[in-house]
Order: structure tokens, then sequence, then C-alpha cells
């Protein structure tokens, strides 16, 4: 019985990810409007696109293959398989020993590979400019990311997402510089990853500054539907990450009763707007990177990450 | 000592190595002179840290010529002349943004490598802020050396000195702080000049004071 | 038992070559030639497996009176050589279950046909080998063989050439094993394994020992600096032999090895960690490196296998580290990580390799940049190809990430190190292994894509056909092994038990009994993995997802024109190529690594010619290591040339000169 109700939990988690995606990019959307002085679309706008869009025909190139069919959907699952193992509202959940942050990095590499495989399909040349500038990014963010791992796994001792939480909860962590690097660090990949300015444009069609936009122009209908809803959760994913290990305080434990859940809910949905509050602010205040200055800002969130593991491994006390 | 402030003054010499990488970072000549006010920022208020837990109250004085001097007075001038003199904003890096970084990382190892076996005696925390201070020395010569503009290689000189004041303060009881922090700025101050004056030879081909009213620009 | 079958295995695979040799012209030759092949591999596989997995008593010796007379030949089967003739003998079954339709269209059999069942049961033989003469005997059985499979098409350009750096470097690796061996037998000549394994050498021994075989097999795997006759050899044999050499042969080498300095060498430096560890990062970094920047599809393979022996040298680095420090467990997972990747990287190197034989055959064309489009015309080559892509990525839930997963597990376990160098050496070792975790992905999303993507680039590509029923089936089976290798890790792991336990004496944890077939390297809290339920989980959600889009929203779709920002295009020669895919990360790397150069030929206004962009690429190992050593024997041969050309008195005066020196000596030494 125990176990049936661990289950329910985390498919409960599954379902908040995938609702909660949309609003997330809604509300950066309004945020950085308001910023520039405009009203902005709804916060409910990214629900009526995906409505839109799901119950389009899909006008699809005559020479794309199966893998340009099914690349949507394996981006989809793989994405949202991920972020449902990531401790949102609760630690421990009944999936989360399948995955730790390794495994989490790579299920987002292989949504990563789906992707620039369907850019490259149709055979046009905007879809090879997104594949290659997304692998020059990625062969440095994931490095980046691993590193990242590397280090907070050797300060909790564990690589497991829920026990990292729990350390980090505790009165044992202290103030770290690796921690510091490390935060500086994950919140550069993120930015890369999530094609954010000054990374990325998400917002552009031109054909200079898009990376991402690039590999899915091909997509219309339900296909870029459910992409969209990727890229959502992958930016939700990536939040909930910088949550819950830098700002771990609010989590609840799996098992203490749907009371704890209600409390630790409201938490997390705050964490998610601060900080997507905050990404607002940064992308609005920095201008983007032309593309071969993105591949020194990864190198240097390399750096910083790679000197974060290096200081631990040297000394424990770093 | 209490832990939480010696946890402190270590994430200060942390943050400190972090401006530095962030100084090697930068390519534009304002972006540049703004980190470096970052950089004199940390430096003081770290200083400052280390008055309030050793009790020393003459390290004040040294926080505040770094906040005035370093922080405020030396990046605004530096500015305005560039501005002024039409300086070209770009900095050049003799190899590249990349491997200079690759360069810092392996320096910060160095220093880690040198310093903690000597400082065997000592408290880990401080052991350890040693290593920073010497790592940000390490990357301010770096810094000088891979440059290929006058400014990015005095920000550089800046650097290092404030490397040299992070360590002296974070051994406790070196005397004679302030002095050597007020001689440091006046010989810094002397290069920031030095170097104009040559740029002003160069370009007007005379430090001539009356030579030089001529190309003041139209009076009204 | 075991052995007796394994050798009359060997045998009958010895047997058949004659019939090759005199049958070499007729068709069914080739079908013979390769059923017994396949049959024999089976059977040697099951022995192998059964040995492994089954059998848990001590290892089964057996003595030939063959070869030298004071010496005899020497053949065991333990756990080492029982998991290493798993994966020899399954890339055996699998190139030969592939030769059955490739061989077919061979356009010189006889060339190929004895060799192929010698180059089979040489490998098998090396790793039987328990003295060092049978040893050293059969390595060099083995390398002439596959010499002559490289040679078996000598006249296209670049195979002859090919041919002899894989001699030299061959020559080479074998002269150093000698040495290696002759320094382990010490003055008491005692060659074989056991009265090596008793004997006690010194620090210096050891350490010329470890040097020694890390070159000589080193150079038989791939590791940077030896590694530059790989990519020209293993693309001119015949496409399942080239399975063979990168995905067999190399493992062979990795074997001898674990064999020389886990087993017969005794407690390790700790330094010999550091060493193997330095080698293996750098061979995993410049392997991926080269692989990206190369668009002949079999020339990339080969660059990737010497990333892919990095990475197993970083695993085994790791685990002789562990094991100098007496750190049992930690050096049970490294090992276990390590040899779990040799096995992997046999199933999924050989898959790449059968798939790009299958694009040879159909389109005769090596080069991605005249292929394109294929998925539509080979459909099962394409996804047996994607899933090898994507098992060598190391994308969950295939199983190159499980291997590689348990290294990172490794290198986290490292910090508890206590010396200075390996501080700092393993993480950057682990950075260098990030990177080219994520290039490794970059570089095949390159390979699948260009060759297999977008529109046909050439008429070959327009109209290639599909491979036949052979070549499907065997790579079929790979794709099936990558899989369940992916999601049932646990039972692999537990085969390798033994092996890890008589290397190290230690071994992980028992993963059969763990809830719901969850891997847990180190301790439950500490991390776990589950692929299978990762697969499952990522299945059901992408049916679901699309199950409830189509029943609800729409499922309608029009084919027309791609949209391509408006901007229709009709010729497929502007789509990305190869170069072109990997020109930022050749902007980003490889200026510093191979100083690479674009240059720009623009043609003068008013002159019609094309404009030519030409990329130069320096290999700098090459630069610097061979290139020196090639001109030094050069000048050397010049010299000593004259020697050819003397009269005949200076003939006598050389000879009388040579005596005279003798006799001055042997005054002296008196």
């Amino acid at each position: 019985m125990a176990i049936v109700l661990d289950i329910l939990v985390q498919l409960g988690q599954l379902l908040l990810v995938l609702l909660l995606a949309p609003l997330l990019t809604g509300y950066v959307r309004k945020i950085k409007a308001h910023l520039l002085r405009r009203q902005g679309p709804d916060l409910i706008q990214p629900y009526r696109d995906l409505h839109k869009l799901l119950r389009k025909e899909v006008v699809l190139a005559g020479n794309a293959s199966w893998v340009f069919r099914t690349a949507p959907y394996l981006i989809f699952a793989t994405t949202w398989v991920a972020a449902a193992l990531v401790p949102t509202f609760a630690t421990g959940l009944a999936f989360s020993p399948a995955a730790d942050l390794i495994a989490i990095v790579a299920l987002l590499g292989s949504a990563r590979f789906m992707l620039a495989l369907a850019g490259l399909d149709v055979g046009t040349s905007f879809g090879g400019i997104g594949s290659s500038r997304e692998m020059m990014i990625a062969s440095l963010a994931e490095p980046a990311l691993l590193m990242i791992a590397f280090t907070v796994s050797l300060l909790a001792g564990s690589t497991q997402l829920s026990s990292v939480a729990t350390y980090m909860q505790g009165p044992a962590v202290g103030l770290r510089v690796s921690l510091a690097l490390a935060l500086v660090g994950l919140v550069m990949v993120a930015i890369a990853e999530n094609a954010r300015i000054p990374v990325d444009n998400p917002a552009t069609h031109l054909e200079l500054t898009m990376v991402h936009e690039a590999m899915i122009l091909e997509y219309s209908g339900r296909h870029l539907a459910v992409i969209e809803a990727a890229a959502s959760l992958k930016l939700l994913l990536y939040l909930s990450i910088i949550g819950c290990v830098f700002a771990p305080w609010g989590v609840a434990v799996a098992g203490q009763g749907f009371a704890a859940y209600a409390a630790s809910l409201p938490v997390y949905v705050i964490k998610l707007a601060a900080s997507g509050f905050l990404l607002a602010v940064f992308e609005t205040v920095i201008a983007k990177m032309r593309v071969f200055r993105v591949s020194e800002f990864l190198g240097a969130a390399l750096m910083l990450a790679l000197l974060a593991a290096l200081l631990l491994f040297v000394s424990r006390g770093v | 000592m209490d832990r939480f402030a010696l946890d402190v003054a270590h994430l200060f010499a942390g943050g400190l190595v972090l401006v530095s990488f962030m100084l090697l970072y930068q390519d534009r000549m304002f972006s540049l002179l703004n980190i470096f006010a970052l950089h004199a920022f940390v430096v003081s208020v770290s200083v400052a840290w280390q008055a309030h837990i050793q009790n020393a109250p003459h390290l004040y004085i040294t926080a505040a010529i770094a906040l005035v001097v370093k922080a405020i007075v030396i990046p605004v001038v530096l500015h305005r002349i560039i501005v002024r003199l039409g300086i070209h904003r770009n900095i050049e890096t003799v190899v590249g943004i990349g491997k200079t970084m690759l360069g810092g990382i392996g320096l910060v190892a160095l220093s880690i490598m040198v310093m903690l076996p000597i400082t065997a005696a000592g408290g880990t925390l401080v052991r350890e802020d040693l290593a920073f201070a010497l790592s940000v020395i390490l990357l301010g010569l770096l810094m000088m050396v891979s440059r290929r503009n006058a400014v990015g290689q005095v920000i550089g000189f800046m650097s290092i000195e404030n490397g040299l004041i992070l360590a002296a303060t974070g051994a406790k009881g070196m005397p004679l702080v302030v002095e050597i922090s007020v001689a440091f700025s006046i010989l810094v101050a002397l290069i920031v000049i030095g170097i104009f004056l040559f740029r002003i030879r160069e370009r007007f081909d005379s430090v001539d004071i009356h030579a030089l009213d001529r190309f003041r620009g139209e009076r009204p | 038992m075991a052995v007796e079958i394994l050798l009359w295995c060997i045998g009958a695979l010895l047997a058949i070559v004659s019939a090759a040799v005199v049958g070499a012209r007729r068709a069914t030759t080739t079908i013979l030639v390769y059923t017994i092949a396949l049959t024999l591999s089976t059977i040697a596989l099951g022995t192998a497996a059964w040995v492994l997995v089954m059998d848990a008593g001590p290892a089964q010796t057996l003595e030939l009176p063959i070869g030298l007379p004071w010496l005899g030949a020497h053949f065991r089967l333990d756990p080492l050589a029982a998991a290493f003739l798993v994966v020899v003998n399954l890339g055996g079954a699998a190139a030969s279950l592939y030769g059955l339709g490739y061989g077919r269209h061979e356009p010189e059999p006889g060339r190929v046909l004895p060799f192929f069942p010698a180059f089979l049961a040489g490998m098998n033989l090396v790793v039987l080998a328990d003295d060092a003469f049978t040893f050293l005997l059969t390595w060099e059985f083995m390398s002439l063989t596959s010499w002559a499979l490289v040679m078996a098409h000598h006249r296209q350009p670049g195979n002859a050439r090919a041919g002899y750096v894989y001699l030299l470097m061959a020559s080479l690796g074998t002269l150093l094993l000698l040495l290696s061996f002759g320094l382990l037998a010490g003055p008491a000549g005692g060659y074989a394994f056991d009265a090596i394994r008793n004997s006690q050498h010194s620090t210096t021994v050891a350490s010329a020992v470890l040097a020694l075989t890390l070159l000589g097999a080193g150079s038989k795997a791939g590791l940077v600096p030896l590694h530059v006759w790989l990519p020209l050899a293993h693309p001119a044999a015949p496409s399942q032999v080239s399975a063979l050499m990168s995905g067999v042969m190399t493992k062979v080498a990795v074997y001898g090895f674990v064999r020389i300095v886990f087993d017969l060498m005794g407690p390790p430096a700790w330094w010999s960690g550091g060493v193997v560890l330095l080698f293996g990062g750098a061979s995993a970094f410049l392997g991926v490196l080269h692989a990206l920047m190369e668009h002949d599809l079999k020339r990339l393979l080969a660059y990737h296998t010497v990333e892919n022996i990095g990475i197993i040298f970083i695993g085994l680095g790791l685990g002789l580290a562990f094991a100098a420090n007496d750190m049992r467990g930690p050096a049970a997972l490294a090992t276990t990580a390590a040899l779990f990747h040799v096995f992997n990287h046999s199933v999924f190197k050989s898959l790449l390799f059968l798939g790009s034989g299958a694009v040879l055959t159909a389109t005769g064309e090596r080069d991605m940049e005249r292929l394109g489009g294929l998925i539509h015309r080979m459909p099962y080559t394409a996804f047996a190809f994607l899933i090898g892509s994507a098992a060598i990525s190391a994308l969950p839930p295939f199983n190159g990430f499980v291997s590689e997963w348990l290294t990172f597990q490794a290198i986290l376990l490292s910090p508890q190190l206590p010396q200075w160098v390996l501080k700092f050496l393993v993480p950057a070792v682990g950075g260098l292994l990030a990177l080219s975790a994520a290039l490794a992905a970059a570089c095949f999303v390159k390979a699948f894509g260009i060759t297999f993507l977008g529109r046909a680039r050439t008429s070959v590509a327009h109209d290639a056909r599909e491979t036949d029923a052979f070549s499907l089936t065997a790579m079929f089976v790979l794709v099936v092994l990558c899989l369940v290798a992916g999601v049932l890790p646990g039972y692999f792991i537990d085969a390798l038990a033994p092996v890890v336990q008589g290397l190290v004496s230690a071994q992980m944890p028992r993963q059969a009994g763990v809830a719901w077939l969850t891997i847990v390297p180190i301790a439950e809290s500490r991390s776990s993995y589950n692929g299978l339920l990762l697969f499952v989980l990522i299945a059901v959600a992408a049916s679901l997802a699309a199950y409830v889009i189509h029943r609800w929203a729409s499922h309608s779709i029009r084919r027309s024109a791609p949209w391509d920002c408006g901007f229709p295009d009709a010729t497929p020669v502007t789509q990305y190529t190869a170069g072109s895919f990997a020109q930022p990360i050749r902007r980003v790397f490889g200026t510093t690594v191979f100083r690479a150069r674009e240059e720009i030929d623009m043609p003068r206004p008013g002159d019609a010619r094309p404009a030519q962009l030409h990329v130069s690429l320096h290999d700098r190992v090459w630069d610097a290591l061979y290139a020196p050593v090639v001109s030094v024997v050069g000048v050397t041969a010049d010299v000593l040339n004259r020697v050819q050309f003397l009269t005949i008195r200076g003939y006598l005066t050389l000879v009388s000169g040579a005596l005279v020196a003798l006799l001055v000596i042997l005054a002296i030494w008196q």
C-alpha cells in the first residue's frame, strides 16, 4: 500500500512539472515585457499556443524521415522523465534511485542528440547551422555540468539529487568557495542550455542569432507543440536543480505525508518565481554574444567548474 | 575563532579569485574597468572583515584606501582618460581567452601545490586563504603578460597589489600594512600617469603644456 | 575440459585455412568458410561464457609438447581469459555472420578467405596463452594475419602505405613486449606465466616492465602517441575485418596489458596508475577530436576507437592507483568499469563498422560528403547505425552510458587517494573524460546525420539499395546486445566479478539481488542507476504522449516542400557537409590541437571558377614524434648506403678492420 502511495506521489510530480512548465515560460516572458515597459502576452498564453499548435495540421517536408517524426516525442519523453526525477517539492520519491545527477545530464544529452539529428534530417542549411552550433555549445556545456555534478557530489558524498538536497539543508555544509564557483558555473550552463540571451535568443527567427530555433525550423503543428513543451520543461528542470541544490530550504522528504507536501509546494513555486524573475532581469540587462564568444563563455564555465572540483580534491576544507 | 567568521573571510578570498578570472575573461575596456572596481571593492570588504575579526582598527584605513582610491578614483579617472584620448576599446590577448583561462587554472593549481605543503603548521582555512592570495597575484601576472594593451597591463599590476594586500591582511599581525598600501597606491598612480604621458607624447609629439594648449578644441 | 574444447575449435579454424587456400575461386568456399567460422566462434563463445558465469573452480590449464623443447606450450583458462574470450568470439561470430552476406561482393576472395579464420584463431590463442613464448608467437601470428587482410586490396591508393606502417608499428610493439617478458622472466629464464607470477621483481624492473608493456600493448591497442597506424590500417581492410581489428584486436591488446600489469607484475607502484591515466586521458581527447575532423566514415570510426581505448585505460589507471594504495573496493569498481567498457565497445564498434561496410557495399563510397539521405534507401542499416551511434555517445538507456557512469563513480571516489600528483591529475583527467564524452556525441550526430539524413548528394547515394539479410542479422544481434547490456547491466557486472576478484582481490557488491534491477556500485545512499526503469519510463512517456495527441488533438499530415525560411533550395549541395558541421568545434579546439588553418581561395573578379576553402590540419604527434624518426632513419640509411658500392679492396679493409677491432677489445678485456 505504501508503495502504491509513493508511486502516486511520483506520478503527481510528473504531472506537476508538465503543468507548471508553460506557466513558467509565460511568467518569464511577462517579466521581460514589463521590464521593457510593454504589457506583454498573458501569463497563460503558452497554454493557448500549445493548444492551438496541437490542433493544427503538420506540414512535413517531402524527404523527412521517421527520425524527424519520432524525434519530438523522444525529446519530450527524455526531458519529461529527467524533470520528474529532480526533487521539486519533495526528495526521495519513488523513482529517484533510477537516475542520479550524471544520468539526468545524460538524459538531456539524449534529447539534444535527437534534436540535432532532427535538424539535419530535412537537409536544409538552417538545420545544419543549428545542429552544428548546438553540438559545439554542448561539447563545452555538458562537461561543465558534469564537473559541477562532481563538485556537488564530492561535498555531499553522493550523486543522488535527493541526498545532495538533504546534505545542503543540513548544518555541515558551511560557506564553501567551491559551491560559489559551482553556482556561477551552473547558472552559466543553464543559460546556454536553455537557449537564453546571451547565448541564443528564444524569440528570434534570424539566421545569424539562432541555434535552437534553427534546429526546429521545419517543425509545425503538434510536433512543434511537443518540442516547445519539452523546451519549457528543460527550463523548469534547470531552475529546479539550482533550487534544490543551492536553495534547498523548505523541501519535504518523501513519506512525511500530504501535509508536508502541501507546505513545500508553495515554497517550490516561490523558488521558481524568484529564479524566473532573476532570469528575466539578466536577459534584459545583457546583450547577445556572437557565436564564438559563446565558446569562451562556456569555456569559462568549464574552467570554474574544474577549479571547484580541483579545490575539493586537493583539500577537504575548501 | 568563530567558524562563521573564518568561513566568511575564506569566501571573500575565493570571491577574489573568481573576480580575477572575470578580469581575465573581459575583452572590452569599460567592462574591464568595472570588473576591476569590483575587484578592489571585494578586497576592501575583505580587509574590513579582517579588521573586524582580528580587532585591528588600522586595517580599516587600508580598507578605506582600497575602496576610495582603487574602487572609485582610479576607474573613474581611467574611464575619462580613455574617452578623452580615444584609446582603442578592444583588448586583444596574446593567445586567446580560452587558453588564457586554462593557464589561469594551471596557476591556481600551482599556487595550491606550493602553498599547502609549506604552511603545514597553520589552520586549514588560513592556509587556503594564503593559497588564494598567491593565486590572485599569479593571475594578475598572467593578465599583465597576456594583454597587448597598456591599460590591461596596468589593471593586471593593480590586481597583483590587491592580492598582496589580501595576503598581508590574512596573516594576523603584519606590521606597516597601511603604510605599504599607501606607498603602493602612489606607485600605481605614478605608473598610470607615466603611461598616459607616454601616450600623449606619442600622439601629440610633445608634453609641453603650452603646445598642448592648441589642441584643446574650439573655444566658445 | 573447456580448454580442450577451445583448442579443438581453434584447431578446426586453422584447418579450414587450407581449405580456403585450395578452393578460393569458388563461390561456395566463401559460404563454407564463414559458416564454419561462425559455428566455431559460437561454440567457443558458449564455452567461455559458461566458464565465466557458472564455473567457480580454479583455472584450467593445459600443456602441449609443441614449441620450445624445454618449455612446451602452456594454455590457461581463468576468469580473465574467459571474459576476453567472450569478447573475441562474440566479435568473431558477428563478423562471420556478416561475412556470409558481405563476402559475396569481395573481388579477390583468395586474399581474404584464408586469413580470416587464421586471424580468429590467432586472437583466441593469444588470450589462452600461459607462457611468454606462446603469447609472443600467437601475438605475431595475429599481427601478420591481420596485416595480410589489410593488404587484401593493396591496389587501392593508400592501402600499401597503411600496411607498411602497420607492419612497422606491430613489429615495434612485439619487440617492446619481448623486452618486457625478458625483464619479467629474469636471469633464470622462467618464461611460463606461473613462474613469473611467483617471482619477485625489483622496483626498477617493475617500472621498466610497466613502461614497455604500456608502449608495446598500447601501440596495438591504439594509445596516443602510438596510434598513428590505426586510422590508416583499420579502414583499409574489408569491413568485417575492420570490425574485428577495431572491436576485438584492440581488446586483445588490452588483455595483454591487463595480464602483464595486473596479474604477472605483482603489486603496482603508486605512480603507475598516474602514468596510465595520463596516456588514457590524452588518447580519449585527441582521438575524438581527430574523429570530428574526419569525413571518411571508416577513419572516423577508427579514430573513435582510440578515444574508447583511452576511456578503458583511464579506468585501468584508476584501478592501478587504487590498488597501489590498498583501496580495494574502489579498485574493483574502476577495473569493473574498464572491463565492462571493453565489452561494450567491442559490441557497438563492431556494429558501427558493419554498418559502414553495408554503406560501402551499397554505394561504393566511404566519404560522407558524397552520401546523404540513405535512411530512405537503407532503413534497417540506418536504424542499426543509429542505435550504435546512440550507444557509443553514452546515452541512456544503452550500454555505453553504464560503463561511463561506472568510470565517473570511480573518479568520484578518488579524493581519498593520498598522493598529491594524483590529486591534481584525476580531476583533470575527469574533465578530459567529460569533454570526450560530449565531443563523441557531436561526432556521431555528424556521422549519422551527414551519411544517412538529409538529401542524397550524389547519384550513388540516390540509388543505394539495402544490404542482404545476413549482414542485417549480424547488425541486429549487436543492436539487441547494446540494449540488453544497457538495461540489465547488473548481470554483466556480476559476470565480471570473478575476473576483478582475481585482479585486485576485491569485487563489486553483488548486483543481482538489488530491488527493481537497479545497480548500486558502492552503496545505496551514494549512487544508483536503473536502466530498465528509465527505458520503460521513456518508452511509456513517448507512447503516451503520441497516443494522447493523436487521439484527442490532430493526426493529419500534409507533405510539402521544406520551409527553409521561404528560400526553396533545389540542389542538395547547399546542405551542411561534414566539414561544415565540424567547423565550430574545429575553431574552438582545432587551432591549438591541430594547428588548423582555413584559407579561402577567392577568384579575381571576372574569373568564373568557384571559390575554394582549404582546411589544413597537422597531426602534432606525427610532426613531433614520427617525422624526426623517419628523417633520422633516412639520413642514416643514406650514409650507410655507401657501403654497398665499395671496391673489393674496400670490403677487404672492412673485414680486416673488424677483426683487428675485436682482437683489440679482447686484449683490453684481459
